[in-house]
């Protein structure tokens, strides 16, 4: 009995690590095709589902740098559409290209643009349940501050879109669906994240610290900006880094704000698409190398989170205990 | 000069603090005046093809239910692995690998699951849903049971195995007993995250109109369905959407504030 209960629990927990390899495995396979068919030059493509003419042996080009890909993909158009014209002989077929640069570029900038959004007011939520508030008042705002990260995504998302976006738009010009909502909505999501870890370690300074600075005379601000951000500090960037990875994941509350077009934004008010929802949105309808492309686009977006997760685990969170 | 310095800084920490707040009681102002607006009881009684949500609630708690009913004794007995029996290096890792799997992108786990199982059964299903959410919920249980059995004190594990208990029993009968409360807590936290999910469900179980319990085809979901029917141009669509909004928020909040109302209570 013993010895099943053991086994059942070590089992237990090999499934965890089984599941993640398992992930990694299987989104490798089934971006394969696509993996083979553009490479790395899937990142710095960006035409999404595109049909082009293609002599038949495209593979050769694919291989090369990626400036050269690009360029390349141009002569190959303008050669296909004079071989087009001149000899009808030749064997030519259209094919689909995908490139994953606009979701790519669409998922960086909402992270970034909520990061810098929610940083500043996640910080002084932070500082004011871990030291400006009375306890008791702390503790009803801190629970409210957790209860905003409880609410679903869709919420969110529904929120953002009929109520937010709107005076976004009044306010700052262009589309009510664009980057600028997408990257606002996702900062208001990962505020109380953010905020509730930076408050826990904030609390992990030391009273004497704090206490021998005011009986020297420092003011709060000046016992905060020296003795408690210096010392947690570290805890404060894996907080940080931690948001950044849950903010580029985050399908819902974006689908509803980013647009959906596959099209790269020139100005923050443009709609684009990032790589979550283009999963979303497009999963349903794709098949064969569609599929895969999407595949390729999760695996990048998996390996991404899975690296920012792993830098703030091991290096600042650690260090910060 | 350095005391308005402070009062500044004090004020703007202050506004921080309103502006969270504020967005909370936007949301939920919102949420009351458009979902209460069109909410009403019959909601509870037709099924989403006669306009009602009966299904897609019904469908969600069996969601999360089968969830629940995997991933709540996988992840126990791994966080018991990892804090009773691992030693050394093998139960760190798996602790780490746990808590980068519990930040994981939703949408990729229901990837992965559209992959290795929709595919191979050839079509969404209930199943592949509840197995979606189980793959998310199983790290949020490895973490709470890993915490709350760290902190039973040993005192109690060495007493039973004095009395001549053996291992299992002791984990069993002392410590999880002794952390039972805040093990149910992490527990309700959880199934509050994963009944609120969508980006799982979406190609795995799918939603449906119609009531089901046939857990092998596409299976109802209020979150999926609150995002097709948000959607919809048509303005009844989008209150129903509003409305099914409003009680998966009130549902979970319940679920979320019983949970710290539980470990209060004991404290």
């Amino acid at each position: 009995m013993e010895k099943i209960f053991q086994k059942l629990a070590l089992s237990s927990a090999s499934l965890v690590f089984i599941l993640l390899v398992g992930i990694f495995i299987t989104l490798y396979i089934t971006a394969k095709p696509a993996i083979d068919e553009f490479g790395f030059n899937f990142i710095t493509n960006s035409d999404w589902n595109k049909d082009v003419a293609l002599e038949s042996a495209p593979t050769t080009e694919l291989t090369d740098s990626d400036d050269a890909m690009i360029l390349d993909e141009d002569d190959i158009m303008l050669e296909d559409e004079d071989d087009m014209m001149l000899d009808d002989e030749d064997d030519i077929s259209t094919k689909t290209i995908y490139g994953g640069l606009v979701p790519i570029v669409g998922t960086l900038l909402t992270t970034l643009i909520a990061l810098a959004f929610s940083l500043p007011i996640a910080m002084g939520i932070a500082v004011f349940l871990a030291e400006i508030a009375p306890k008791n008042i702390s503790n009803v705002v801190g629970v409210a501050i957790e209860l905003l990260a409880a609410i679903p995504s869709i919420i969110f998302g529904m929120w953002g879109l009929y109520y937010f976006a709107p005076i976004i738009a009044d306010l700052f010009g262009g589309y009510q669906v664009s980057l600028l909502t997408a990257g606002l909505v996702l900062g208001v999501m990962i505020l109380p994240f953010m905020a509730a870890i930076t408050r826990d370690s904030m609390n992990t300074t030391p009273a004497v610290l704090k206490e021998s600075a005011y009986a020297l005379g420092a003011t709060k601000f000046e016992v905060i900006k020296d003795i408690i951000f210096p010392y947690s500090k570290v805890g404060i960037i894996g907080s940080i880094i931690l948001a950044l990875g849950r903010a580029l994941g985050e399908t819902m509350a974006v689908a509803f704000l980013i647009g959906s077009i596959f099209v790269l934004p020139s100005k923050i008010t443009d709609p684009t698409i990032s790589i979550p929802v283009a999963m979303a949105n497009n999963f349903g309808e794709a098949s064969g190398l569609g599929e895969s492309a999407l595949f390729y686009l999760a695996l990048i977006l998996f390996i991404i989170s899975f690296a920012i997760i792993s830098i703030a685990k091991f290096y600042f969170l650690k260090r910060a205990n | 000069m350095r005391l308005l310095i402070n009062k500044i800084f004090l004020g703007l920490s202050i506004f921080s603090a309103l502006i969270g707040l504020a967005f909370l009681a936007w949301i939920l102002t919102t949420l009351f005046i458009k979902g209460l607006g069109s909410f009403h009881f019959g909601l509870f009684l037709n099924d989403l093809i006669d306009g009602g949500l009966r299904n897609l609630i019904v469908g969600q708690f069996i969601l999360a239910g089968i969830a629940s009913l995997i991933g709540i004794p996988l992840g126990m007995a791994a966080g018991i692995y990892i804090q009773e029996y691992g030693r050394g290096r093998y139960a760190d890792i798996i602790r780490d690998l746990s808590d980068i799997m519990m930040s994981a992108p939703s949408i990729v786990i229901g990837a992965f699951v559209y992959a290795v199982i929709v595919v191979p059964t050839g079509g969404t299903s209930g199943f592949a849903g509840a197995i979606a959410l189980s793959i998310m919920m199983i790290p949020v249980v490895i973490n709470t049971t890993d915490n709350m059995l760290s902190l039973v004190p040993r005192e109690l594990r060495e007493a039973g195995i004095a009395l001549g208990a053996s291992k299992y029993k002791v984990i069993i009968d002392i410590v999880i007993k002794a952390a039972k409360v805040g093990i149910m807590t992490g527990i309700l936290l959880a199934f509050a995250r994963i009944i609120g999910e969508t980006a799982p469900l979406l190609f795995t179980s799918e939603t449906s109109n119609y009531f089901s319990l046939d857990l092998t085809e596409s299976f109802p979901s209020l979150t999926v369905s609150i995002y097709d029917l948000a959607n919809e141009p048509e303005e009844a669509s989008r209150d129903l959407a509003w409305a099914a909004s409003f009680i998966l928020t009130v549902l979970v909040l319940i679920i979320n504030l019983s949970g710290r109302f539980i470990t209060r209570n004991k404290k």
